[in-house]
């Protein structure tokens, strides 16, 4: 990095006047401070993380009712159960089972052409449901996860409910009939 | 033939502009760059089409890990050492007040109550080295479940809070399960999962 002085030097030759002192050149060499401060830019580039994490707000009914009062009566036509099983697996059926009874599983997966196009088939169906009252043309879904499941498919599941409009859901306590069936699915 | 000699022009240019910019973009990411704190469990969240901004303060954090223990966190060194204070007359610790600064000062924790007096006497080395092995948590509303514990007692002091569940993908849904079921048995209803940014693919 030698610096050679562009001018002084000879200058104060000509004329007769007072000798002028050195004239010292203004420049810094700014190579080294340069390297610092891309040192540090790339640094801070690479330790910041852009993008923050999101939040997905859950709101869960209060279980503090009498287990013996009967929750109110539900068309079978607008119930959908979704239960989650574990490695990624995802069953549904339609309706509401006899207490006890295993129910009659179909299977579909998460992608967009599995659950998704699932849930906007019988959302139509629905609204063309002639028996039920205008304002009750609305699915309620019932996500039923088993202890093995994942946590991501309960977040995918409530993504879900997000992307079809669905507004009513709730998270429930899978019961045991319900167990087998997915152990049992073949 | 002779060689025509080309004059020698100096290589240097000037980097003032360079620098300035250099150094501003520095400035720029300096100060918008939070450095994440020491965590004892390294979580994946799941991904989301969600878009709301996890909170940046007044937070009570609960983090599953990949296994299924429970992990805590709030946000700042005074709620911290607010929380404390208020577990230690809950449970009848008998902490210190040296230890109880160090709780101020630590960030995520895990640790069952009969070993937190001495998970908080450890040197600094140790205590970050040691497997802490998660707060206890389960579906009741009893002493054993000591995370309803911290929950209610955290609550009762911070009324505003958001509470917010930071799962890792891979955790089985039973110990979410625990910890909803704690939080719903606290009377909260309403709280925030945390997600990763995805991009619909309508």
């Amino acid at each position: 990095m030698g610096e050679v002085s562009s001018d002084g030097g000879g200058g104060h030759k000509k004329g007769k006047g007072k000798p002028k002192g050195k004239k010292q050149s203004t420049h810094i060499d700014m190579t080294p401070m340069v390297d610092l401060a891309f040192l540090l830019l790339t640094f801070f580039m690479l330790a910041t993380t852009m993008n923050k994490p999101k939040v997905m707000q859950i709101v869960m009914p209060k279980d503090d009712h009498d287990p013996t009062v009967k929750p109110p009566e539900l068309d079978k036509d607008r119930a959908m159960t979704l239960l989650l099983g574990p490695n990624d697996k995802l069953f549904y059926y339609f309706g509401i089972p006899k207490h006890g009874e295993a129910p009659e599983l179909l299977r579909t997966d998460y992608s967009p052409d599995g659950l998704r196009k699932v849930l906007k088939e019988r959302r139509e169906w629905l609204r063309n449901d002639t028996k039920l009252k205008v304002e009750d043309r609305e699915m309620f879904c019932i996500i039923k996860p088993t202890a093995k499941s994942e946590y991501k498919n309960l977040v995918t599941m409530f993504d879900e409910m997000n992307i079809g409009h669905i507004k009513y859901y709730a998270v429930v306590d899978i019961t045991p009939a319900e167990d087998d069936a997915v152990i049992n699915f073949k | 033939m002779p060689k025509i000699k080309l004059p020698r022009k100096s290589p240097r240019l000037d980097m003032t502009p360079m620098v300035d910019l250099a150094f501003l973009l520095v400035t720029f990411f300096m100060l918008t760059t939070k450095f994440k704190a020491d965590e004892p469990v390294v979580v994946d969240t799941p991904p989301s089409i969600s878009l709301t901004d996890a909170p940046d303060d007044s937070f009570i954090m609960v983090t599953v890990s990949p296994k299924g223990q429970v992990f805590l966190n709030t946000d700042n060194k005074k709620r911290r050492a607010e929380l404390i204070d208020a577990i230690d007359e809950d449970r009848h610790l008998g902490l210190t007040d040296k230890e109880k600064n160090v709780f101020a000062i630590i960030s995520t924790f895990g640790v069952p109550f009969a070993q937190l007096k001495g998970f908080l006497g450890m040197p600094p080395e140790q205590r970050d080295k040691w497997p802490q092995p998660g707060i206890p948590t389960d579906t009741t509303k009893d002493a054993s479940n000591e995370l309803s514990t911290w929950i209610r007692v955290g609550r009762q002091h911070f009324q505003k809070d958001y509470l917010v569940l930071k799962g890792d993908r891979e955790s089985d849904y039973e110990a979410f399960h625990k910890v909803v079921k704690t939080f719903t048995n606290n009377n909260a209803h309403r709280f925030n999962l945390v997600t990763n940014m995805k991009r619909d693919d309508k």
